[in-house]
């Protein structure tokens, strides 16, 4: 017998408007001023526009400040350290924040000189006005779930998968959340709160979910 | 005929074009009238000759309107549009006179539209003299303006501020200014004549229209004839090439009607090609889309060698058409090209002949370039992307000041 949730789910799409706030670094010491300053808005803006924005690169490095780092200021071991923080488990922002702060000035401490980007390659902060609406789409069963997700937009995706974390907390997601507790399917919920972001395209991500899900469909067990 | 917007789901995927309307539909209704200097030629007029439909078929009343100007105020109007890109010109009190008199003569025949007012570039940017209160005002700067001569953007400063939100293409171009910055980037209509695909037989009948030969490599420039996009360096840069690698170069443009400088320019290209045979410098109506898609599908290698650059569609074009592009690290290219990932940057004539000579001879490297950089256009360079930015753009001016905006269903 098909499972039918008690409460659908409805899918919602997070889009942004991109604001260029003014402020530039040239060097390590630019950055780091900067980013304590900003709106956390910003840094969400530079550690989660790379998961939808470059749907085709990957790997590629999980926010903007590791690029910069590696590509510009050619300190390629401070851009593996930045590259490296888990970006979507931090459940708040200013967690985020002073993890790259902290990361950046462990860096600086062993540091006598400072390289600078050269004119026009500073790092620009910007911000970004979020826009979070419905798309209309939603699923009550397994079945409903797997078309849905064949055709909602990346951007529905990335939101309900990674930026939950910032709303709901913990190391769940919406999807996870809704699969393990509307339709009991917890091996499946396990399998998805385990998706990494970092080494799948937002396609291939999707892709990953369907074929995750079509065995359930089939009768079968989790994978 | 226009295509709809569901013809653009092949490319994107029917998610997004379903929240296209979705954002429509908060917009519905809604008036905007985009006003700018030439109706055809360049990447504004293209932008907008696409765009329009398709913001009326989310739901806006969309319009779009022309200015009208004389020889001397476009001598004007270049000259501010060099001196924004950093040459040292100063605007004289006569240029001024010309700026503000063709505004007014325009005013009394243009209405204004009182809801989202949206001036393109900065010929018609004192037009908002005439904006009612109430109106959302939005300046669009498709001009690389990351380090302007001083006079020049001293003119247009206090006109900038009448406007809520001022657009560029590229981060670097944003200044200290009390209003909000906005990052677009421009885009690319994968269905225009100028980007959808060709039959061999359309691209074969204009390499041999243009006595190019189709058995040997083609470098091609494709770019207004403007001393910024550096036609000059591309044809030393080919002859660098020569003493190793057997090419043929071709610099190709059509003319936009508000640049007075094209003629100058392609007289002096004709001049340093000589009488060399494999350099062509070929000159086409602004309407010639197809013939510049053919073009640049029947290149090996394209250019562009810009010195300065607003955002550089005509690479974009060329990424889209999985082309291995060798361009100038200015203005917005470095947006679209990560070096060596999605194609080439360069800074020097010395180095594009380097990269040239690279791509020719290495077909394998040059191919991945190209199809890497077709992707990147695809999830961020399209007409798609760009009328969604828009529509987020005009809701947020009801929510001056806010981060997070929840549209309700």
């Amino acid at each position: 017998m098909t499972q039918r949730a008690g409460h659908p789910f409805h899918f919602w799409t997070r889009l942004t408007l991109t604001k260029l706030t003014g402020r530039r670094a040239a060097d390590l010491a630019g950055l780091v001023e900067h980013l304590r300053e900003v709106p956390l808005s910003v840094v969400f803006h530079h550690t989660h526009h790379f998961l939808v924005q470059h749907q085709h690169l990957s790997p590629e490095p999980p926010n903007d400040f590791a690029f910069w780092v590696t590509h510009t200021l050619q300190e390629d071991e401070l851009g593996e350290r930045l590259a490296a923080i888990d970006t979507v488990q931090f459940e708040h922002l200013r967690d985020l924040r002073e993890r790259l702060i902290g990361v950046i000035e462990e860096f600086l401490q062993a540091r006598q000189t400072l390289r600078t980007a050269p004119a026009g390659e500073e790092f620009h902060f910007k911000d970004a006005v979020s826009f979070v609406l419905p798309t209309g789409c939603r699923a009550s069963t397994l079945a409903e779930m797997s078309a849905a997700l064949a055709t909602v937009g990346t951007s529905s995706i990335a939101y309900h998968l990674f930026e939950a974390r910032l709303r709901i907390g913990g190391q769940d997601n919406d999807l996870s959340r809704w699969l393990d507790h509307e339709l009991g399917e917890r091996e499946l919920a396990s399998a998805v709160r385990r998706l990494d972001p970092y080494t799948h395209t937002m396609e291939g991500l999707r892709q990953r979910l369907l074929r995750l899900i079509a065995p359930r469909l089939e009768g079968g067990g989790a994978p | 005929m226009t295509p709809t917007l569901g013809a653009y789901a092949p490319f994107v995927g029917s998610g997004t074009i379903e929240e296209l309307r979705l954002l429509g539909h908060h917009l519905r209704g809604r008036q905007v009238q985009n006003i700018n200097s030439t109706a055809v030629g360049g990447g504004v007029a293209e932008i907008l000759t696409r765009m329009i439909p398709l913001l009326r078929e989310v739901g806006l009343d969309a319009r779009w309107d022309v200015i009208h100007g004389g020889e001397a105020f476009f001598a004007v109007t270049k000259k501010l549009h060099n001196a924004l890109h950093g040459a040292p010109l100063e605007l004289t009190p006569q240029d001024a006179e010309v700026f503000r008199d063709t505004t007014e003569e325009n005013l009394r025949t243009l209405e204004l539209c009182d809801d989202l007012l949206f001036v393109h570039d900065p010929q018609p940017i004192q037009l908002i003299t005439a904006a009612r209160a109430g109106t959302r005002r939005i300046w669009r700067c498709h001009v690389d303006v990351s380090a302007p001569a001083p006079s020049a953007w001293e003119f247009l400063r206090p006109w900038i501020e009448r406007y809520q939100a001022a657009v560029f293409s590229a981060p670097q171009f944003g200044h200290a200014l009390p209003i909000d910055q906005v990052l677009i980037a421009p885009s690319i209509d994968p269905l225009a004549d100028k980007n959808r695909e060709l039959d061999p037989g359309t691209i074969e009948a204009t390499v041999q229209r243009l006595g190019i030969d189709p058995a040997r490599p083609l470098v091609t420039q494709v770019s207004r004839f403007d001393r910024l996009k550096d036609p000059i360096g591309c044809i030393e840069a080919y002859r660098l090439v020569r003493r190793y690698s057997d090419c043929q170069l071709l610099l190709v443009g059509g003319g936009a009607t508000d640049d007075p400088e094209g003629s100058a320019v392609i007289a002096e290209c004709r001049e340093r090609a000589a009488s060399d045979p494999d350099i062509h410098v070929v000159e086409l109506p602004p309407t010639a889309h197809v013939e510049i898609n053919a073009l640049q599908r029947a290149s090996t290698v394209i250019l562009q060698k810009s010195l300065r650059e607003g955002f550089g569609l005509t690479v974009t074009e060329a990424l889209w058409k999985a082309k291995p592009v060798i361009a100038g690290a200015v203005g917005g290219i470095p947006l679209q090209i990560t070096h060596k990932y999605s194609g080439i940057l360069t800074h020097t004539v010395e180095g594009t002949a380097y990269w040239i000579k690279q791509l020719l001879n290495a077909p394998d490297f040059a191919r991945r370039l190209g199809e890497n950089g077709r992707e990147h256009v695809r999830w961020n360079f399209l007409l798609t992307r760009h009328l969604r930015d828009y529509l987020l753009l005009f809701l947020a001016l009801d929510h001056p000041g806010e981060s997070l905006i929840s549209l309700a269903p």
